[in-house]
């Protein structure tokens, strides 16, 4: 066991297993090491895992099988109030007899820390949130979006190393989330603690995290950093769940280092980068990000491979275009393209020649 | 009133308040817009507030009314009413007294209505009936001198006392049944005394059932606490199963869970038997547990204990677990986290759930008196008394009105404490 702790992390799963009914693995094998103030995000979609994860961390589910260690010390069997993690909830869970201000003094009290002294800290905490003038108000006279940051000004208030935060923008408009995103990233940058961060939302685990460990299933498919995780997927699954991904599935032909020649369903043959395969005969998903692909014979890359597409629609989205087309018998091939100069509207049934270049294919596990 | 004043327009506000748009004040403004839509409530609420009205509110007019009002002595006796009105109280009874007795106790016996009338004054004075029906037979052979007549048939008609009562009962309004109540009367000059010792009954009985009704609430809340909390946090699978066994006692008639507990806790009874079998009691040691407080107290806290957990369930039942896990994070330790956070969430169901299960004990009825015995008896256990056997009606208005007076207390102070609207019953 010792030998697997790495030497800096402070936060670790080392083989931890969870099962509620005895019958079936929730968490499978799950080993991950942070090192002190990452901000990493775990990103799944729902009943993968991720609120089981967060709540062995915190102490409030117990490992099957396996250990978690903070700091480098095993925290299995120490109670959730002596970890010291704070922890920002879903519905916030503040707590409603209590106003803002006591809110914030209650972790403060039960650590004994004087009033001017608390005082000073929940005046420091709800200022970093801009909520300042609400001390006074209780939990049911704040808005949604007042409430998240109370619930977040509360989870810091007492200086806590880890924040643990389970979907904390789940139930804000659109609008509010992404600006909290940003205030999430700056408090995380300015006050240097360690967040372990869950979500659904893809797009939310890329802006903000500085890792991202995609789940499913109970297992994590790829821990990467956002760029590394969105344009070299691991596997079929974490190309499919981060952002939007044409698949063309086929038969590899042919494997040689770098490069992978792959047979798709129409008889063509395509250059792919094998990422996640087997040897020749393997079936295969090729992967390709819409933005990648190109129409307009001066934008395809040298050395691109070409293929013939029909369009089927065509979508004006402001700054990009989005067209859907046939491409080697399937029928959702995206192609997305900056709305720049030179583009022009596509018209539903028109032939045209498309292609990109063969890193940007990457033949994966066929799911 | 002090608010009606400060929205009058020539009071002088002794701060700025806010105005709406169109200038007025906005604390009116949103009183009016809440009363629409508590008007709007009442409306629903229209075909229940008739039936209440009928079936309730009626009936319990006429009985405070009867606590207050009894015409048997008033309506039969005019004579002597008339004597009574025209002289002061605590005056001795003169010729004309007695000859106004004789002309009524001739009306009595006319009537037949001496029966009734000597009902009436045995309510405060026992013994006299017999007086009214003995001398009302006779009462066509009485000649003047009347007072030497009347008391020449029954020496018992010079009794001061009976004069008060009298005096008392020729009006058909009288607060005395209230005084008979809480253990007062008047006396014969007139003034408010206690009853002598033997006979001051009510006052304790009525600080027994108040206590009785508190203890047994506490019980309920101490047993009825963590079922609730158990029935809230288990699967739902399991709680359902335990809900049933909650609720079983409802399904069950009073008669039968009573009946079970005299068979337990009877002297010869299953509780005991094994005790004694157990050597842990000596055979002539037997616990009495039945026929008194004790088990006034078991049987009661049984019967009324699923009317603690309901509203106790249906308050804990949507605190999400992550209340307490917050606390917890926050650095509590799981009593702290109780106390400070899940605690003060359960109050209105623990206010919802005494509230209820003290107003059932404190009238309750039929269980005190089968496994009561003397010591546990409660107060409606004697206002039964007075309806059945010693028929005094307006007695037990009074003893009624007195235990609703002293409900509407409660609930009032509840009000003030933690607001009717907090009231969550399930
Ligand atoms: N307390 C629990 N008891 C039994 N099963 C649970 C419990 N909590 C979660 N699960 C199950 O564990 C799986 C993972 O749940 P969770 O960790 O909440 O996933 P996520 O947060 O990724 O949506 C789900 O299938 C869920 O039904
Ligand atoms: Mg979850």
């Amino acid at each position: 066991m010792a030998a697997a702790q790495q030497v800096g992390a402070f936060v670790e799963f080392d083989r931890v297993q969870k099962s509620y009914d005895g019958e079936t693995l929730v968490v499978k094998d799950l080993n991950l090491a942070m090192p002190k103030g990452e901000f990493l995000t775990m990103l799944g979609p729902s009943g993968s895992g991720k609120t089981t994860c967060l709540m062995m961390l915190a102490g409030f589910e117990t490992a099957t099988h396996g250990e978690i260690r903070l700091a480098g010390r095993p925290i299995n069997q120490v109670p959730p109030h002596k970890r010291g993690i704070g922890m920002v909830f879903q519905n916030y869970a503040l707590f409603p007899h209590m106003t803002v201000n006591e809110n914030l003094a209650f972790p403060l009290e039960v650590r004994g820390i004087g009033k001017a002294e608390r005082e000073a800290k929940i005046a420091r905490a709800l200022d970093m949130v801009k909520m300042g003038k609400f001390g006074n108000r209780r939990p049911a006279q704040l808005s949604g979006g007042q409430q998240q940051r109370v619930a977040l000004a509360r989870a810091l208030v007492f200086d806590p190393e880890l924040v643990l935060m389970d979907e904390p923008l789940g139930a804000l408009d659109k609008q509010l989330r992404e600006h909290m995103q940003f205030e999430i990233k700056h408090l995380h940058e300015n006050l240097g603690i360690t967040v372990v961060y869950v979500t659904h939302d893809q797009s939310e685990a890329l802006t903000m995290s500085d890792r991202v460990a995609v789940f499913n299933d109970g297992v994590i498919q790829q821990l990467a950093p956002p760029d590394e995780l969105y344009e070299r997927p691991a596997n079929s699954f974490v190309a499919q769940f981060i952002g939007e991904n044409n698949k063309l599935p086929g038969v590899i032909e042919d494997v040689d280092g770098g490069r992978a020649t792959v047979r798709l369903a129409t008889g063509e043959l395509i250059d792919a980068t094998p990422v996640n395969v087997g040897g020749r005969g393997s079936r295969t998903l090729v992967s390709i990000r819409p933005e990648r692909v190109e129409y307009l014979p001066e934008r395809i890359p040298p050395g691109a491979h070409t293929i013939e597409a029909e369009v089927l629609e065509f979508i004006y989205m402001g700054e990009s275009f989005r067209t859907r087309m046939r491409v080697a018998g399937s029928d959702d091939f995206i192609m997305k393209n900056r709305n720049a100069v030179g583009q022009r509207r596509l018209q539903p049934g028109e032939r045209i020649t498309i292609g990109w270049s063969p890193q940007d294919a990457r033949a994966l596990d066929p799911l | 009133m002090a608010d009606l004043a400060s929205d009058a327009p020539f009071a002088t506000p002794a701060r700025e308040s806010l105005k709406t748009a169109d200038g007025k004040p906005l604390k009116a403004a949103l009183a009016r817009a809440q009363a629409r839509s508590r008007r709007r409530a009442l409306f629903l609420v229209l075909p229940l507030l008739v039936f209440i009205l009928v079936t309730f509110v009626f009936p319990i007019g006429q009985m405070l009314f009867r606590s207050v009002h009894n015409d048997a002595f008033s309506r039969n006796m005019p004579n002597l009413v008339a004597w009574f009105e025209a002289t002061e109280p605590g005056t001795e009874p003169d010729e004309a007294a007695y000859a106004a007795l004789a002309a009524d106790l001739k009306l009595l016996r006319e009537n037949r209505t001496a029966g009734e009338v000597g009902t009436r004054v045995n309510y405060e004075l026992s013994g006299s009936r017999s007086l009214f029906t003995s001398t009302a037979r006779r009462a066509n052979a009485l000649e003047p001198p009347f007072r030497e007549a009347i008391l020449a048939e029954n020496e018992g008609w010079a009794d001061p006392r009976l004069w008060q009562v009298m005096r008392d009962a020729s009006s058909a309004y009288t607060a005395n049944f209230y005084l008979a109540a809480v253990d007062l009367m008047h006396t014969e000059t007139g003034e408010i005394a206690r009853v002598p010792p033997d006979r001051q009954i009510y006052v304790n009985l009525f600080l027994r059932t108040f206590a009785l009704s508190a203890l047994i609430t506490v019980l309920t809340l101490i047993l009825g606490y963590p079922i609730a909390h158990l029935l809230a946090t288990l699967p739902l699978r399991y709680s359902n199963i335990l809900m049933i066994l909650v609720l079983l006692p409802f399904w069950t008639s009073l008669l039968v869970r009573t009946t079970a507990w005299i068979v337990l806790l009877q002297q010869q009874g299953v509780i005991n038997s094994t005790l004694v079998a157990t050597g842990l009691i000596a055979d002539d040691q037997r616990l009495a547990m039945i026929y008194n407080q004790t088990g006034t107290i078991i049987a009661m806290t049984h019967i009324l204990l699923p009317f603690m957990v309901l509203p106790l369930y249906s308050v804990m039942r949507p605190i999400p677990p992550s209340y307490v896990r917050a606390a917890r994070s926050l650095g509590a330790s799981s009593w702290k986290a109780f106390r400070s956070v899940y605690f003060p969430m359960t109050v209105p169901g623990i206010a919802a759930g005494g509230l209820l299960v003290f107003i059932l004990a404190v009238g309750y009825y039929i269980t005190p008196a089968l496994v009561g015995g003397a010591s546990g008896q409660l107060i409606s256990n004697l206002i039964a008394y007075h309806m059945t056997d010693s028929l005094n009606w307006s007695l037990a208005a009074a003893l009624a009105s007195i235990l609703l007076a002293a409900v509407l207390l409660l609930y009032w102070l509840y009000d003030r404490l933690i607001g009717i609207d907090n009231l969550k019953l399930g």
